[in-house]
């Protein structure tokens, strides 16, 4: 009898399914059918059992190709790259468990690494504005139980976030919004007439590159000043509109994309962002949520945060004190100044998304992919450890979009003998600490064999 | 297994009455026993030295997620080295310390149990993650209610068994500890924007006031017979002439007696009561009505209470006091994180400087202390700093110095700029009081425990309890001239043994003996329409399945449950 397993996260994006079914065959080992997934949820965990995985780690060899070896071999291998390594940087982590990402902070800490996440090249920007400004947000079921209007910024939800409109903002039917989409207000911001501002009852279409000014001019109405005929690429008359509109929500919330906190101004655009939701709470309720891209990438945010107070671009490598200065400690700046001397990419594909320049200077030192598929990353590593799939084949806690953890499940176990993300950091923080214990036991030997200093 | 003899000490222990005896302690396999049951112990030196039971914490925010806020969005509270001895793992942050830096900063000072004040339903596996992660201490967290859409409605309606039926249901869901409510009805109406500024004020939509949620929540507790009571911080916190506020919420405790088998004897707890007890109506005319408020908790035995220290430091406020915290952010202008959460709650974060500059923080440094030197039962009068609203735990050793000595007291107000109006705004300077060990240890070990229902187990020394024994280089007998000397010994123990393990000596981290998360467990009779609410609850209004809602157990962290049986 195939088994039907309810509740179960999906591990795509940060809007966090909870609600999917997954039926299993009989055997425990292929997925026959996935409910309530959108199209890219379904495939991940048809994609887990359907494609040929890799099982054992894979060493380049001096012919360029890859040769399969141990856990126990690969291990070693990590942590010799890590000790010996200057500053290594532990990369990546979208895509796994917090359970992996506390492990894999225990390795950096003990290897005196960089430890990064990959808000570096995305929320990042937010991030910078949170510590500047604040954040005045809310879980994703307040939205649905109490937004009357919903603003999209810079973000096309249709397609990086499918349900995020269905579940959350849009269409849903809450307590205090029982006449769900009907009991709503839609205004969708952004230089593309997207898919989601179709359904929109107001687009702004924004001036490429003016989101600030557009911002500007709202806070400027809402403070009840003069603003010019036209901001932004939008009429006067249009702006005082949506500012009337805002201030008569009962519930507003601003959702906003990497359009928004990866164009021109940046950090700015959010700083200006959270300085209107602060203004409109004079009037009435308003937040702001930033719409997180892959499903757990808020995860190591969090997880770093509680750990050493920031939640990326940690620098460990000064052993008794984390250091944060992005620019400085970010992974990609690390990289274009070639002082990265082994990489860990983890949960992610950095071969992809970084720039080709960085992918370079990188490659002229170690680098290891952590990761469960075949990605670009693991096809110019030197050594790739594959890993359970979370939330398919590896259980653990995921945080959303908003900061709600999420549980996620196993629906299915890993191909036999692949492990997690946790369990592979907890072996190489544990071969970490035997090489500095051979270590000391050679120094100890040494300093004996060569007697007694002379000031003693 | 390990059998050890702390030898000599003076030994504070008001649970069993003993006040400073120079007694020997003896310890066997984690457990406090009879000195006779020992047969090759170790021994610990204590002579000229006071032993008392590890520290216990009624009321601090150590874990979760509006304490991580605090951590996330705050850099600047990390520009700084720990100039102590590195431990295992790295220690970052001042104010909101990291995990791994509050556990050993809670071992250093001798304490062993600390109690999460505030804990979102729907967050329960982050503040489980952040449990397993925070070293030595015992972690015990309380789900919030007191604006719990499921509480509102059977409280409305006065069905308390319902109410105690959905109450045992979350406390097993979060793996909770208490009751908690922050701000009644308030945060409930934060979610549009709205307060509820005292406790006749109703709840929008929801059609209760914060006294019939009190007093509905008290009644729940009572009816279940919990280990620890209503624990309540009340409505209009921190507002000029906000003690009349106060003084309504207490009342409503009026003609509740406990019932419960763990020996507590209070059934409300009312929380940084500092906060709390003010008078005047601006922050022109603000003044302390510390003595009001006190005179009423003397009074009534049925109430316990602690201070909430102004520490007089930078520091980064937290609370579910949503509402609140929009408040201060108006009036510090500083950045301001809130998250509202959905049918349960809201938190705010704002950074905030308490400065003897300024004659309202000086006056809230004045308030907390005359709440515990104007107390007549330090049993139920407890030391805390809401760590981190009114300052971080890591300054209790200073706080409990200014207790002890009235010359540290006057060395601190010495630096005060409005001095004069402070003392005119407060009783302070006509208070002499200078509280002894016995008193810290009930203010520190003792009554905590009671309060919290969990004195057989933490806050005392006698045969069969947990070992968790903090020594401190402090003689009772010849104190040290500079109030200083006393901080440094309680900021950094002698020796402090943690279920039997020597864990900290001299003020170092030798080891982490592994810590518990305390949990109750409450059996109640079936009750198929709490079950069918709950249901619809999550089908409809919640965002997360209810499947996923309750703490996996796969997350739970080396639990310590207390079962309550209802159904007997
Ligand atoms: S919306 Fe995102 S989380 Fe939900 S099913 Fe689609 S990919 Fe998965
Ligand atoms: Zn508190």
């Amino acid at each position: 009898m195939p088994k039907r397993i309810e509740n179960v996260g999906c591990p795509y994006c940060g809007v966090c399914c909870d609600d999917l079914v997954v039926t299993v065959s009989d055997d425990g080992k292929k997925i026959l059918e996935v409910e309530n997934a959108c199209a890219i949820g379904n495939q991940i965990y048809h994609h887990a059992t359907e494609s040929e995985r890799v099982r054992l780690p894979r060493l380049r060899q001096p012919d360029g190709t890859y040769k399969e070896i141990s856990y126990d071999e690969a291990i070693d291998y990590a942590a010799r790259v890590l000790y010996n390594a200057k500053k290594p940087l532990i990369y990546g982590f979208g895509s796994t468990n917090c359970e992996g990402m506390a492990a894999a902070a225990k390795v950096g800490e003990k290897a005196g690494a960089i430890l990064d996440n990959c808000a570096s090249i995305c929320h990042g920007s937010s991030l910078l504005a949170i510590f500047d400004n604040g954040y005045p947000s809310c879980t994703l079921g307040e939205v649905k139980n109490r937004a009357d209007v919903i603003l999209y910024w810079g973000a096309n939800p249709a397609h990086a976030h499918p349900r995020h409109m269905s579940r959350y903002s849009i269409f849903p039917r809450g307590f205090f919004t029982g006449k769900g989409h009907k009991s709503r207000k839609i205004i969708v911001i952004d230089p593309r007439y997207t898919d989601t501002a179709r359904v929109a009852d107001i687009y702004l279409q924004v001036k490429q590159g003016y989101d600030y000014d557009l911002f500007n001019a709202f806070r400027t109405v809402a403070r009840g000043h003069e603003i010019p005929e036209e901001v932004a690429g939008i009429k006067r008359e249009k702006i005082l509109e949506v500012v009337e509109i805002m201030k008569n929500a009962r519930f507003g919330t601003i959702f906003y994309g990497m359009g928004l906190c990866h164009t021109d101004g940046r950090n700015h655009n959010i700083d200006i962002a959270i300085s209107l939701t602060r203004d409109l709470n004079d009037f009435t309720k308003w937040t702001i949520m930033a719409m997180r891209g892959h499903y757990n990438i808020t995860g190591p945010n969090q997880v770093w945060s509680w750990q050493y107070g920031f939640p990326y671009c940690l620098d460990l490598s000064k052993r008794d004190i984390a250091h944060m200065n992005p620019g400085e400690t970010s992974s990609i700046d690390l990289a274009m100044r070639g002082e990265i001397d082994a990489f860990f990419n983890v949960a992610t594909d950095a071969g992809a998304h970084f720039p080709i320049e960085a992918v370079k200077e990188l490659r002229k030192h170690p680098w290891i992919t952590i990761d469960p598929n075949i990605c670009m990353a693991s096809e110019i590593s030197d050594l790739h450890i594959p890993v359970g799939i979370v939330g398919v084949e590896v259980p653990g806690i995921v945080y959303r979009m908003d900061n709600v953890p999420v549980q996620y499940r196993k629906v299915i176990d890993p191909p036999e003998g692949v492990i997690s993300d946790e369990e592979l950091f907890e072996r190489i923080y544990q071969r970490l600490c035997e090489l500095e214990a051979e270590d000391a036991a050679k120094e100890r030997v040494k300093t004996t064999a060569e007697g007694i200093p002379a000031e003693d | 297994m390990s059998e050890l003899l702390i030898k000599n000490g003076f030994v504070f222990d008001p649970l069993q009455g003993i006040r400073g005896d120079r007694m020997d302690i003896a310890v066997k396999d984690g457990r406090i026993v009879e000195t006779s049951a020992l047969q090759h112990p170790e021994t610990i030196d204590a002579s000229g030295m006071t032993v008392m039971a590890g520290g216990i914490d009624i009321h601090s925010h150590v874990v979760g997620p509006k304490v991580n806020v605090g951590r996330l969005f705050r850099p600047e509270d990390k520009l700084f080295k720990s100039p102590l001895k590195r431990c295992n793992r790295m220690e970052m942050g001042f104010s909101v310390p990291s995990t791994f830096k509050a556990g050993y900063d809670y071992a250093r000072m001798g304490y062993v149990f600390v109690n999460e004040a505030a804990m979102p339903p729907l967050h329960s596996p982050h503040v489980h993650e952040e449990i397993r992660d925070t070293p030595i201490i015992d972690n015990a967290a309380m789900p919030v209610f007191g604006n719990n859409w499921f509480t509102l409605e059977y409280l409305k309606n006065h069905e308390i068994e319902n109410n105690a039926a959905y109450t045992a249901w979350l406390l097993r869901a979060t793996r909770g500890f208490a009751i908690k409510v922050v701000n009644p009805g308030g945060t409930e109406a934060w979610g549009w924007g709205l307060n509820c500024e005292n406790v006749h004020d109703p709840v929008p939509y929801f059609e209760i006031t914060p006294a019939e949620i009190i007093a509905g929540l008290i009644e729940t507790n009572e009816h279940l017979g919990l280990p620890h009571s209503v624990h309540l911080h009340c409505n209009n916190l921190g507002n000029p002439g906000n003690y009349t506020d106060t003084l309504d919420s207490l009342k409503l405790a009026e003609g509740y007696t406990p019932k419960n088998n763990f020996g507590r004897e209070q059934v409300l707890h009312a929380t940084h009561l500092q906060f709390h007890s003010y008078g005047g109506d601006s922050w022109g005319n603000f003044e302390s009505r510390a003595p009001d408020v006190i005179d009423y908790v003397n009074s009534h035995d049925n109430i316990t209470i602690d201070i909430g220290q102004v520490t007089l430091d930078e520091t980064t406020t937290m609370t579910a006091d949503g509402p609140f915290e929009h408040h201060l952010r108006a009036l510090n202008n500083l950045k301001w994180a809130n998250t509202d959460v959905e049918l349960e709650t809201a938190a705010g974060v704002v950074p905030y400087i308490y400065s003897p500059k300024v004659k309202v923080c000086t006056i809230q440094w004045a308030v907390g202390l005359e709440l515990a030197l104007l107390s007549k039962d330090l049993m139920r009068t407890f030391v805390s700093t809401d760590h981190p609203n009114a300052g971080p735990f890591i300054r209790y050793p200073r706080v409990i110095t200014w207790l002890m000595s009235r010359a540290a007291r006057d060395a601190t107000m010495k630096t005060f700029k409005w001095l004069e109006r402070t003392i005119d705004a407060t009783s302070i300077d006509g208070i002499d009081r200078e509280l002894d060990l016995y008193e810290i240890a009930q203010m520190t070990r003792a009554g905590p425990a009671k309060a919290l229902g969990i004195s057989n187990t933490y806050g005392g020394l006698a045969p069969g309890m947990d070992a968790d024994i903090a020594i401190y280089a402090l003689n009772p007998e010849n104190m040290p001239e500079n109030p200083e000397e006393i901080e440094k010994a309680l900021s950094r123990c002698a020796c402090l043994l943690k279920d039997g393990v020597v864990t900290v000596r001299d003020g170092e981290v030798l080891t982490e003996p592994p810590k518990r998360t305390v949990w109750v467990d409450v059996k109640v009779p079936e009750n198929a329409q709490v079950q069918r609410d709950i249901y619809e609850h999550f089908l409809r209004y919640y965002s997360v399945n209810l499947g996923n809602y309750s703490l996996f157990e796969e997350h739970l962290f080396n639990p310590r449950v207390i079962e309550v049986d209802t159904t007997q």
